[in-house]
């Protein structure tokens, strides 16, 4: 019936001309950014804990949470430059941005948040640190290091308590930043009110909420890969209130998720049976499998169960669990900004048929080049974690002294 | 000291590097403007464009579904081949009910092999259990509120992001360019007084162009407001298109 277009990729029922592409417009790239984006935020947030709310117990991960963040923030903008069709205009994006645009506001949101929040407290937590190292440590590193503290070399008790304060305001700030980089990500989606399945006042708040499980998820994931790479052991205070905060990030956002399909259902609006088609034919397994199963339900039971019976697990098999389901958090998210991204490129605006695409393995939008962009950051992080969270280090205990003082 | 050195040049690198890229957007500029002064591809000079208000019409029932149209538009404007349209056309075949159905008709079959450009094969049900079947042009579809507009970040940086906001589906990324492209209403042709390709080739007067802010007494325009209650695709999502059709069937989308 729909003559040769049906030659040209799966499609079924009708698809606009434009629209029988045979690849997406916005691929695996796009997929991956609003996850890079989603881990700062949430790696951001879990670590403003500690600043913010004082869980105490969270401390020994503090700043393995920050580096994560910072790690993860470098490499935000590269799946977003290697998607364009012209990354060498990508500055004209603060020069001439238009605001009405969501995409606009990215670089300033993008740039307010790596200088302004996370460098800053980064280097007011670890200035007195940095001091310090810089007079034990020989060569290159100590070079380093002393660059890094930007000739602020006073490490009077003053000067010290002004880094603290500093470092809990760019929190605070840090907060509603975070929320910021993040909400706009899902602004993207749910503000394109030509895509019923974008189109959606609820899924900024679905890309917070879920920023958050998955920041957390990142957090306990690195934390534990960290100890046990230094043959250390986990501390199970800390590792237990970690998985008690990603158990209530993930009940509210499971929640809200249920709560936006309830509503699309019962609302069954024009669209609806177009959507239902996609998800039956191209979303069944990434959104019901991945996401739901593995990624919600799995987890919840999981770390549900941890804290009902906590006293009742032994260490060792707590421990296990709570890996686990961090891990499942992780790959459920990335499949639910698959499910996002991918599902709203799946119907024809025409909302008469459903397209399919072939992925390429290499190429500009390709699995190996998302591959490696999702690597990326963990390479990062290892420098980082190297060069500030170093065994051969001794870390100044002020943050707790500090803390107890209030 | 030796750090106070290394801090100035790499500042003098680091203003090196801006200023190279200040030059390049100098430069991109002017030879634009130099471009824009020998080769003529917008509109001429004394073109204001605050003057005019274009539109198009179209009367799907006369629409014969021949695809000169679409294929005008892609010679004229040097479309690639492949899936990219600036213009195409739909064909709605509605079938008769299954009989015994409480239904008044089927469900509709919509094709557009080609965006139509070379015709349509011949229909897949028999005539006899046709009810109804008419051809819908489609084109950029001129919004007072544009969606693709509100969410275009600057220059185009090829992000697709106008692809995705637009309701139509008029819009597609140019494989040679990798910039977002649509139709222009023939911007080249209508800034000097001549009528869109599609309009210009069209065999059966289906498609009507205009200028709102200049109409004559017999303009073709104020005819086909006076003889047909006009109707705009997704008139819900608030884009108030100016691209207004006759004819319609509620499964135009």
């Amino acid at each position: 019936m729909t003559g040769e277009i049906t030659n040209i990729g799966a499609f079924q029922g009708y698809v606009f001309p434009n629209e029988a592409n045979p690849h997406p417009l916005w691929s695996v790239l796009i997929v991956i950014y609003p996850y890079i984006t989603g881990l700062v935020a949430g790696a951001f947030i879990m670590a403003s804990l500690v600043r913010v709310f004082k869980v105490q117990a969270l401390e020994p991960v503090y700043r393995v949470s920050m580096l994560t963040a910072l790690a993860f923030l470098l490499c935000a903008p590269l799946p977003l430059l290697c998607h364009l069709g012209h990354p060498e205009r990508c500055y004209e994006i603060m020069m001439t941005p238009h605001l009405t645009s969501p995409m606009a506001v990215f670089g300033f949101v993008y740039a307010w948040y790596l200088m302004a929040v996370l460098l800053l407290e980064l280097w007011f937590d670890y200035r007195q640190d940095l001091v310090k190292w810089a007079k034990i440590t020989p060569g290159f590193t100590g070079i380093l290091y002393r660059m890094l503290t930007l000739g602020v070399t006073d490490l009077s008790e003053q000067s010290v308590a002004l880094d603290m304060k500093m470092c809990r305001i760019l929190s605070v700030v840090g907060i509603p930043s975070a929320f910021l980089l993040h909400g706009y990500v899902g602004f993207i989606f749910g503000s394109i009110k030509a895509n019923p399945w974008w189109g959606n006042v609820l899924m900024p708040i679905m890309f917070i909420l879920s920023a958050i499980v998955s920041g957390i998820a990142l957090c306990v994931f690195n934390y534990m890969v960290l100890n046990w790479i230094r043959r250390k052991t986990v501390d199970m205070r800390c590792l237990d209130t970690m998985a008690l905060f990603l158990f209530y990030a993930l009940v509210v956002d499971a929640a809200i998720e249920g709560l936006d399909y309830l509503h699309r259902g019962y609302a069954a609006e024009e669209g609806y049976s177009v959507i239902q088609l996609m998800i039956r034919e191209k979303l069944f397994y990434t959104l019901y499998f991945v996401q739901i199963g593995v990624g919600t339900l799995l987890p919840l039971l999981l770390l549900g169960s941890l804290q009902l019976l906590r006293q009742r697990v032994p260490e060792a098999v707590r421990r296990c669990m709570i890996f686990c389901g961090g891990v499942m958090i992780l790959i459920g998210v990335l499949a639910m900004r698959w499910n996002v991204v991918m599902g709203g490129q799946f119907f024809s605006k025409s909302l008469r048929g459903v397209m399919s695409y072939k992925m390429e393995f290499t190429g500009q939008e390709g699995w190996l080049i998302g591959a490696v962009i999702l690597c990326l950051p963990f390479i990062i992080l290892t420098v980082l974690v190297k060069l500030f969270l170093s065994e051969q280090l001794q870390f100044s205990e002020h943050v707790s002294q500090s803390s107890s003082t209030t | 000291m030796k750090t106070l050195f290394s801090r100035r040049s790499a500042l003098l690198r680091l203003a090196g590097a801006v200023a190279g890229v200040l030059t390049v957007s100098v430069a991109r500029t002017a030879k634009a403007a130099v471009q824009k002064l020998f080769v003529s591809t917008s509109a001429p000079n004394d073109y204001d464009p605050t003057k005019h208000k274009w539109l198009m019409c179209i009367d799907t029932t006369k629409c014969i579904g021949c695809g000169l149209c679409a294929e005008a538009c892609k010679r004229e404007n040097g479309v690639p081949e492949g899936p990219y349209y600036r213009t195409w056309i739909e064909r709605y075949i509605i079938p008769k009910p299954e009989p015994g159905s409480d239904q008044t008709r089927g469900e509709p079959l919509v094709d557009s092999p080609n965006g139509g450009m070379h015709g349509f094969p011949e229909p897949p049900l028999p005539k006899d259990q046709i009810e109804l079947s008419f051809f819908a042009p489609k084109l950029c579809n001129l919004c007072e509120n544009p969606p693709c507009v509100q969410v275009c970040p600057t220059y185009c940086i090829g992000c697709a992001f106008c692809v995705q906001a637009c309701p139509y589906g008029v819009r597609f990324l140019n494989p040679v360019t990798h910039t977002a492209e649509k139709c222009t209403l023939c911007y080249h042709r209508i800034t000097r007084g001549l009528k869109p390709a599609c309009v210009e080739i069209c065999p059966a007067e289906a498609r009507i162009f205009g200028d709102l802010k200049n109409l004559s007494a017999d303009d073709p325009i104020q005819k086909f407001y006076e003889n047909n209650r006009v109707q705009v695709l997704k008139p819900h999502l608030g884009t108030k298109p100016r691209v207004l059709y006759a004819g319609l069937d509620k499964g135009v989308s």
